[in-house]
């Protein structure tokens, strides 16, 4: 039997993306995967938990195998040119696909914010743009505004401490109260919340390369209260911030595991063994 | 009262660096300090703590609609600025003032020092004004054998030990009480603790006396209204009463970004300044002038000269940086940004503008690249733009000097070719599994196994990374992928399902 998550479909947020209301007919859909350069190479655990819980709900996972990298180190570098011919190729990958989701939040926000501005108003190319821009969702939320997923009526169950790092990029995208809420969703969980959970971990991209006294500074302060918290396990809501938090977990010798928001899903939901460290 | 010169030279080289500016340099010289970033941290936390508090109260849910309100109506002034500019100094002289216009910051000095000079100015009082620093006002006015003195509690310490602001609303946010006493007790001799209300009294009494003195005040002005004409001022201790009304002739330097269309529309902005700065409903004083006062009044003002200062400005002006020119100055950007706090305060910015405002307008006004560094020292983490009063995408600013600098081929063949080689893999998928390849190959070469033995989380740990990772290293280990991508395990999957 499959089971899905997905109620009804009124409840695709208005505004701030200029999402459109939509209404299907079907439950299960046909979502394709950005996997994103970062969790590919580095980070797969993350993907895999992401298209296991959307076959779990019933949905049905896409993957253009072709897809690279959604141009973010160069738009924020200031290589407008190379960004915009990656941004071409992003939107032809996926221009038929009503649905795309990332785990990533900084991707998922280049997409939704660079891409229309990078190409001239009235053309067929911001046209694309803006409709990959409203198709594009961040994983989470996904689950939360589109998929309606209701983690308590799954049975999601892990048990545990454990924390959250709010990274920046999802500012527009999903609140941190919200993502709070599904935590507080999976029983067993205890959750923490970190001080001044909603600063910096100062990753940055390249700000990490340029300036590494000033990200150090900031990542060791970031360190510093999640240690605060006691949690055994670090919900990490970006790739990016990810391997910054955990490089200087590792360097000041503060063990703990991160995972991603999907792959904590996932290990509630039994899809995933838990237990691979990072 | 005059430094001697070698603490004046030091405040000058700090917001006037030579150029190009070395922020990485500075930052060594502001962060080693005895403590002066965690103080800074802590009092801007705090101020960012007390605005996210008095915005909620007084704005609720609304928060966003306020700001965006706020941010029309100083973005239509600024689409409008002609029209408003030429309203202001219409209904201003009106009213008796006289209205000046400064192309540079030369220009404004040479206005201020003619009217000082005309009527015989011996002693210049002046409340707190970044504009006035920015145009380095006050050392003009003393080789033009004027005494000056600042008057706001903040500038004055400053002023006394040769220093420069490190925030345009808590110029001394990175100095301790200790510092502030032992500089009152060798510069005035005073006898104080660093009792904050002792220090408070010191500066009140040494001011006292030069109030009496004081024949020239000089201001800045927080908005300028174009229908009314009126100088709007809003300071917290009351001296920029004795500046504006004691002296007979008072000096107002605003840039011309200062104004707005109407005086209906000060009560928004006048709430937001407050809220913004310091969490305050309204500052403690706010004061209206609408003109000097009538002759036969017992304590007037005569005179009152408008200096309306470009220095710049206008490069701003054209439609993608033109929002940048609604700041209302309120220091809540400065407040949120991490890297503002991490980087021990404005000295580390090189201009008197700093945070990320700073950090976009600088470049634009003294040449992108003579501060390249500045846009680049930013984790585009927004929380700039989340605080923002009128609502100004700082970020994306950001990203778009950062463009302009690779227009201009500022940052170094190196670094362009990395990124368009970079571009280049990204673009075609079997360079991309390509470079991905390498990339294992060679960064797991170095690295600390972690021992787990699942391939998708199978990752080690570079303690020292070489070449351009090597800045990676210092705070924190470097990841390397892990044993298999993503791309393996769906294709693996796709065949066993097919099997
Ligand atoms: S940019 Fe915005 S937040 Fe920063 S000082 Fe100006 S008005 Fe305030």
């Amino acid at each position: 039997m499959r089971i899905s998550g997905y109620h009804h479909c009124e409840s695709i947020p208005h505004g701030q993306h200029g999402f459109h209301k939509q209404h299907r007919s079907s439950i299960d859909l046909r979502i394709a995967l950005f996997i994103t350069c970062l969790a590919d190479n580095y980070f797969p655990r993350s993907g895999i938990a992401v298209v296991k819980i959307l076959e779990y709900l019933g949905h049905e996972v896409i993957f253009p195998r072709i897809q690279t990298c959604c141009g973010q180190p160069m738009y924020n570098n200031g290589y407008r040119k190379e960004a915009c011919q990656l941004a071409r190729r992003m939107i032809k990958l996926f221009r038929d696909c009503e649905i795309v989701t990332t785990p990533s939040g900084s991707c998922a926000s280049l997409v939704h914010d660079a891409y229309p501005q990078l190409f001239t108003e009235g053309t067929q190319d911001h046209e694309a743009a803006v409709g990959l821009a409203k198709n594009t969702y961040e994983f989470v939320s996904l689950l939360k505004d589109v998929l309606d997923v209701d983690l308590t009526q799954l049975g999601a169950r892990w048990e545990g401490i454990a924390t959250y790092h709010y990274s920046c990029h999802l500012r527009h995208i999903i609140s941190q109260a919200d993502v709070e809420r599904l935590l507080n969703n999976i029983e067993g969980l205890e959750y923490r919340q970190i001080e001044s959970a909603d600063q910096c971990c100062g990753f940055g991209g390249t700000f990490s390369l340029h300036y590494p006294d000033l990200s150090g500074s900031m990542v060791r302060e970031k360190v510093r209260n999640i240690a605060e918290t006691g949690a055994e396990t670090l919900i990490c809501h970006d790739n990016g911030c990810t391997m910054n938090i955990a490089g200087a977990c590792r360097r000041q010798n503060v063990a703990i595991r991160i995972i991603s928001p999907s792959e904590l899903f996932a290990e509630s939901l039994g899809l995933l063994e838990r237990g691979a460290e990072l | 009262m005059s430094q001697d010169t070698s603490s004046e030279s030091h405040s000058l080289h700090l917001l006037n660096p030579p150029l190009p500016f070395d922020m990485k340099l500075r930052m060594q010289q502001t962060t080693e300090n005895d403590g002066s970033v965690q103080r800074i941290q802590n009092t801007a936390r705090t101020k960012f703590a007390q605005r996210e508090k008095s915005y909620t109260e007084a704005f609720g849910d609304r928060q966003t609609d306020v700001k965006t309100l706020a941010g029309q109506i100083k973005q239509h002034t600024l689409d409008h600025l002609d029209q408003y500019l030429e309203q202001f100094i219409q209904s201003a002289t009106k009213s008796g003032m006289k209205v000046h216009l400064a192309r540079d910051a030369a220009q404004a000095r040479k206005i201020c020092l003619n009217i000082a000079q005309s009527h015989g100015c011996k002693c210049c009082i002046k409340s707190k004004s970044m504009v006035t620093e920015e145009i380095q006002l006050l050392s003009a006015l003393e080789s033009g054998g004027i005494e000056t003195y600042e008057t706001d509690l903040g500038e004055f310490i400053v002023q006394l030990d040769g220093d420069a602001p490190s925030h345009i609303v808590t110029p001394v946010i990175h100095k301790d009480r200790e510092s502030i006493a032992r500089t009152f007790r060798q510069k005035l001799g005073a006898e104080t603790t660093s009792d904050p209300e002792d220090l408070t009294e010191v500066a009140r009494q040494y001011l006292r006396n030069v109030y009496r003195k004081a024949d020239l005040g000089i201001s800045g002005a927080n908005f300028l209204v174009a229908d009314t004409g009126t100088i709007v001022l809003c300071t917290n201790e009351g001296n920029g009463r004795f500046v504006t009304e004691v002296p007979p002739v008072h000096i107002v330097v605003a840039g011309i970004e200062k104004v707005i269309p109407r005086i209906n529309d000060l009560s928004l902005l006048l709430k937001l300044l407050a809220r913004s700065s310091t969490g305050q409903p309204l500052t403690v004083y706010t004061s209206l002038i609408n003109g000097p006062t009538q002759h036969g009044d017992p304590v007037s003002t005569h005179e009152i000269n408008v200096i309306l200062l470009d220095n710049g400005r206008s490069n701003l002006l054209p439609a993608p940086t033109r929002s940048l020119l609604r700041c209302i100055r309120c220091g809540a950007c400065l407040n949120a940004c991490p890297v503002f706090r991490h980087a021990g305060g404005g000295h580390a910015y090189g201009s008197v503008y700093s945070g990320p405002i700073g950090s976009a307008i600088t470049p634009l006004m003294r040449g992108v690249s003579n501060y390249s560094d500045l846009p680049k020292a930013s984790s585009l983490c927004g929380s700039c733009h989340q605080v923002c009063p009128v609502n100004i995408n700082l970020p994306q600013q950001l990203i778009n000097l950062r463009q302009e600098a690779v227009t201009q081929q500022i940052p170094s063949r190196l670094e362009s070719l990395i990124y368009r080689l970079f571009a280049l893999c990204l673009r075609y998928p079997f360079l991309y599994r390509a470079t991905s390849y390498f990339n294992k190959l060679f960064t797991r070469l170095g690295g600390i196994s972690t021992g787990a033995h699942d391939q998708f989380s199978n990752r080690k740990w570079v303690k020292h990374a070489p070449w351009l990772f090597r800045h990676w290293t210092t705070c924190r280990d470097l990841p390397t992928p892990t044993s298999k991508n993503f791309q393996h395990w769906w294709i693996l999957r796709n065949r066993g399902s097919s099997s």
